[in-house]
This record gives structure tokens, sequence and C-alpha cells, in this order.
């Protein structure tokens, strides 16, 4: 598959030989193949597959089709069965599961389709869940004027009133709502790559709109790289780059069920 | 610290279930401990039947039975002591006390026991308690009954009602001294032994009313009446059993010796102490089954709050999804779930044991007064307290389970949320 890097956020250009240097991809799938765990008939291979420094991928498939296990890869959530994906420069096979944990708590910022929140907790609490496990976030939210302080200025900035909701409990809010919070909640410390599976699928259109401007300014402004999965295809100009998911995974996926059934 | 706020704010959002686990639990270590109680109760209860006495000295026999019969007036003596021997051991310098008793006549199905005034001055039950009258006075008269309190309360007897004791023990067909009427003297106040039911007259009144008896039946021909009775010095010719009183612990065991070795007649002395526990231990299989019981009661309970965690699960799925999402390990999904099952039984073993004490504060005088049953409140002995560490360590590891399955759907569950 060719690549073609991200239209706002070019490679850096190196003035003395005028020459472009390669951009080192964020995310890098190699040959990977995975089946969950008792159930054979599931079963994704993923020859090549990079994101890189700032972008804004959507990713567009039919419900069913394998994105969410891409994301559980991505996250390292589940491990491959054999290839490699690196994050980070980090070989995630390499990790242990410990480890994996406390990566997936530092790089990445999640935001699911909905229920994204612990019902019962505190706007503030669930926006700062993450820094609970993640060490360097905590350390780079600190320095933003405490802890709570930058949770407020990042609600704020998703349009929502910390100071009227940040002690309501998450399901006293509107779904709209939930997902800023839940917005909120993936960008604090600043991780490095934000993963959005369907995020909007529970708003209706204008609030869609609304909800995507507001993700895409404070990724714009944490320097964040963004992979939105939708089965969507209205929302695509809004994003640098769309990848359909059967790009993404190799045609070969029926005859690997077979054998692996066999 | 959010962690752990927000586990306790997800077991809030379930209260009713927490609450009615925590019951259940509570209720059931209530139960257990309780039962523990009632044990130790009745265990005491049972060897305060008697006190202070140093032995009990009867024809020969096994202890236990001699105990059954003297104590507990179960079973009869299959011989008497005569009068001599009893006159011998009571001349002996270790002796500090006797109560002679003589038993072998009831009153509609209580026993009947003749002794002498020493035994409301000297019996002693429950650590050094003394018998006390609720009415009346010790025997003054040679036909004085004194009744113990159960005899008094089922047959509705009052100071001066009479009484006439019937030849034998049983209710029916028995041929009655009713010749011979007592009049009730005295009624004792309860002591939960097996005083309580029975009716006390004097060792004199005892032979008088079978002067003209023999062998179970009237002598035909000749019979003395109450009035002539008073006029002739009774002598008793046997008692059944003396309970005795030493000067000094230190010796017993040589009155002991003495009266076991005892040649006239073949005669038994027991430590009434030693002969209770073996008593006891013959009724160690309902102990450890009432014990089992109580046991599986907390089992059942426990069992009770997997299922609850458990069927939280599903409805957690998301909750776990979010965290592991978040970057909680499995460490923390499984330490979330055992410390709620932990904390739900820490909470239900300490609210059991305040309402144990509670309702032992509320019924303890209640029971005693109305069974005899004395229930010390004390804290929690070593053993309890090891029971009651062990129900919260099995609450923690009964929190293993479900943090297993938690896990476990956490790693298939991936990145989707189910609801």
């Amino acid at each position: 598959m060719i690549f073609t890097p991200a239209k706002t956020n070019l490679p850096s250009m190196d003035g003395e030989t005028g020459s472009i240097s390669v951009p080192s991809p964020v995310v890098e799938f190699e040959n990977v193949g995975f089946g969950w765990p008792g159930k054979k008939s599931f079963v994704i291979k993923v020859a090549a597959f990079s994101l890189f420094k700032g972008e804004k991928v959507l990713l567009l498939g039919p419900s069913g089709s394998g994105k969410s296990t891409l994301l559980s890869l991505l996250c390292a959530i589940v491990l491959p069965d054999r290839g490699r994906i690196t994050v980070l420069e980090t070989s995630l096979t390499t990790l242990s599961s410990s480890a994996r944990d406390r990566f997936r708590a530092e790089h990445f910022g999640i935001i699911f389709q909905m229920f994204n929140l612990l019902p019962y907790g505190s706007v503030m609490d669930n926006v700062l869940l993450p820094l609970s496990f993640a060490h360097q976030r905590r350390m780079r939210s600190s320095q933003n004027a405490g802890m709570e302080n930058d949770a407020r200025t990042i609600l704020d900035r998703l349009g929502l009133e910390p100071e009227e909701i940040g002690a309501s409990r998450a399901n006293q809010l509107s779904v709209g709502q939930q997902q800023r919070v839940a917005v909120a909640r993936a960008l604090i410390g600043s991780p490095e790559i934000i993963v959005a599976d369907e995020p909007t699928s529970a708003l209706d259109r204008d609030h869609q709109r609304l909800f995507l401007g507001f993700l895409f300014e404070q990724i714009s402004t944490s320097n964040a790289t963004l992979i939105m999965v939708s089965h969507d295809d209205t929302l695509s100009s809004e994003f640098d780059r769309v990848i359909r998911i059967d790009e993404v995974l190799c045609p070969d996926n029926e005859e690997m069920r077979m054998e692996k059934m066999g | 610290m959010i962690v752990a706020r927000l586990a306790l704010q997800s077991l809030w959002s379930r209260w009713l279930t927490a609450i009615l686990t925590v019951a259940a639990i509570s209720f059931s270590v209530m139960l257990f401990l309780g039962v523990e109680k009632v044990r130790d109760g009745a265990r005491s209860s049972f060897s305060n039947t008697i006190s202070g006495t140093d032995l009990i000295v009867g024809s020969r026999a096994g202890s236990i039975q001699l105990l059954l019969y003297s104590v507990f007036r179960i079973g009869n003596a299959t011989a008497n002591i005569t009068w001599e021997s009893f006159e011998d051991i009571k001349s002996r310098p270790e002796v500090a006390w006797t109560i002679p008793i003589s038993l072998g006549d009831s009153h509609r199905g209580f026993r009947v026991m003749g002794t002498t005034g020493d035994y409301f001055e000297f019996y002693q039950y429950r650590r050094h308690k003394k018998l006390t009258f609720q009415s009346g006075h010790p025997f003054e008269d040679i036909f004085d009954a004194v009744l113990g309190s159960d005899v008094a309360d089922t047959l509705g007897y009052q100071l001066g009602d009479p009484i006439i004791v019937s030849h034998g023990l049983g209710t029916l067909g028995l041929s009655k001294h009713d010749d011979k009427p007592f009049r009730v003297a005295g009624i004792l106040n309860k002591t939960g032994t097996p005083l309580d039911r029975t009716v006390h007259v004097s060792l004199e009144a005892i032979e008088a009313i079978h002067l003209d008896w023999q062998g179970g039946a009237r002598i035909p021909g000749r019979s003395i009446s109450a009035g002539q009775v008073r006029r002739l010095k009774l002598q008793p010719r046997s008692i059944t059993a003396a309970l005795i009183g030493t000067k000094s612990k230190l010796r017993i065991f040589s009155l002991q010796r003495f009266v076991n070795t005892y040649r006239e007649e073949p005669l038994t002395a027991i430590l009434p102490g030693v002969a209770l526990q073996e008593l006891w231990q013959l009724m160690g299989t309902a102990e450890i089954a009432l014990t089992a019981v109580s046991a599986m009661v907390v089992v059942t309970a426990l069992l009770g709050m997997i299922t609850m965690i458990l069927t939280n699960l599903n409805e957690r799925r998301r909750e776990m999804a979010i965290l592991r999402s978040v970057g909680a390990g499995p460490r923390t999904i499984f330490s979330l779930l055992m410390t709620e099952a932990g904390i739900l039984t820490t909470i239900a073993v300490l609210v059991g044991c305040i309402l144990l004490y509670a309702g032992l504060f509320a019924v303890q005088s209640t029971i005693d007064a109305k069974y005899g049953l004395f229930i010390e409140i004390d804290p929690p002995a070593f053993r309890e307290l090891a029971i009651l560490a062990g129900i919260i360590v099995t609450g923690f590891v009964a929190g293993l389970l479900p943090a297993l399955r938690a896990y476990r759907m956490s790693l298939s569950d991936g990145m989707m949320i189910r609801n």
C-alpha cells in the first residue's frame, strides 16, 4: 500500500540538502495475523498499515469488518498471533502484559462509541482517571497548573462548563456532553495517539459536526495523531487521509479462516 | 485514589444488592457466633449444674451413672449407702460439710428428693451461687416441702398447698403416700439446673412415709398416722448418695481414696467436675453437628456474595472495558473485585458481631430466667476471632472467582464495549 503523507503535517524539511527526510511512522503493522482465542471464524491479516505523526486518519468500513479488532491490536489490548506491530518505536510483542497496560495508559487516548464514562463517577474523576495509570501523562498534566485545572481547561475548550458539570455524575449529562468528556479524558496529559471508535454514531448530524470540530481543534493543539473508525463516509472530507478497511485487510482472510478451521 | 473512589461509587451505585449481601452474610455470622455462644453457655450451664461440691459419694457404680442420678435426677441408683457408712465418711477430718440425699419417690412426674437443711446452705451452682428462695423458707416441720421453680410453675403451687408424694417414679398407677400429705413451705428461685424440677423434702419425712411400707407397698394392718410419726425418732436407715465439701481442695483425693477403698460396703466417690466433663463429651457429636450447620450457613452466605458479584459483572463489563482502555492492568481489575468482596465481608462480619452483642444484651436475662441458660456476654474468644478472620479471608478469596471471570471477559471484549 502506498502512503501519502498528511497534507497539514508535512515531514520536516532538511534546510541544508533540501531533501525530504523519511517520516518515521507512529504506528506500523507488518505482516500481522490475528484470531480471537476460541473464535476460529474471525481472523484478520494486515500486510502493512502505518500512521504518521500528527495526521488525522479515518478508517472506513461496515460493522463487523474487523475495525475494532484492528484497534484492539493497535492499543495493545490483544497481541498478534504473528507479525510485528510497532508503536512509537516500541515493538508491542516485546512488552510484558503489564508493560503493555502501562504503555497504553501513557500513549493512547481512547474514545468509544458510547458509554465512555463510569456513570456513577463525577465528570472530574472520569477525566482524571487515566492519570492514575500513566506517570508521564500525570507529570505533563500537573505542569499545566495542576491536574484539576488542566482538566478544567480542557473541558472548557470543549465547550463544557467545568464549574457546572465537574462535580456532577457522568450519567446526568447528555450523550453529546458525555462524548466530549470522553475526549477530555483521552486528551488529558497529551498522549501521542488518540483512538476513536465510532465516537459520533450516537450523535445527530449537527452534534457530529460540533463534536468533530472540538476534537480536531484539541488534537491540533496537542499535536497528537488521530485514528477514527466509522462506517459513515460523509465525514471523510474532514480528515487528512481516509482508509477503507478492505484496503488494509489482506484478501486471503477467507483462506486463513478455512485453514484454521480445517 | 481516584480508582478507589470510583470503586466505592460503583459499589454504592449497586447499594441494594450490596446491602442485601451484607445482610445475608452478617446474619450468618451472627448465627454462627450465636451458636458458639449458646454452645458455650450450654456447656458452662451444664458444668455449672453443681459447683462447690468436691465429691459425690454413692454405691459402687460408674461415675457417669452416679452423676446422672445424684445431680441430674436421671435413672436410679442400683444400691443405697447405709447410714452408718455415711456417718463414717462424715466424721472424717477432711470433711467440711455433707448433704445426704435420698431419691426414689415422685410427685406428678417430678422427682422427690429427701435431704437435710444443709442442702439449702451448702448446695451451690454456677460458680458458687447459693440457692435462694422465691418465697417461703427451708424445712421447719417434718412434712414441709420446698419446690424447685419449674415444679411450682408447672403445677401452679403456692405456699401452703398440700402435696401428696407417690411411691416410685412415673405419673400413673403409683401407690400414693396419701396418708401423710406435705405442705409447700418454700419455692426456690430458678437455677437452670435439674434442681428446678425437684421437690425437696426432709430425710426424716422420707423415712416417715415409708415406716409402714415394705417392698413398695403398704404393710397391711399396720398404719402409722402423720400425728404418730412426729413423736418417733426418725433415723434414716440408708440414703442414695451424699454430696461432700472438703476443708481443703488438697485433701479431696485422700478422701476419695478412703471412700473407694471403704471396706464395709462397696462405695464410689467421684469428682463432679471430671464426671461432668466425661458426660459432656458424650454429647460432643451434637456440638459438632451444631457447628457444622452454622458453618454451612456461612458458606451459603459467601456463595450468595459470589453470585451477587458475578451477576453484577455482566452489567459491569463496560466499567471493566473502560478501566482497561485507560491502562488498568489485570492486577487492578483483580484487586478491585477482590477488595469489593473483602470489604463486603468485613462490613458483614462487623455488623454480625454488633447484631449478636446487641441481641445478647437484649435477651440475656430473659433467656436466663426462662430457660436457665446463662449466656455470658464477653468479647469473642480467640477461637471465635480466628473464625471471624477466616470468614474475612474467605471473603477476599471468594472475590477471586469473579475477578478471574472479569479478567477473561475484559480480554475477550477487547475494544468493544458491551452493555
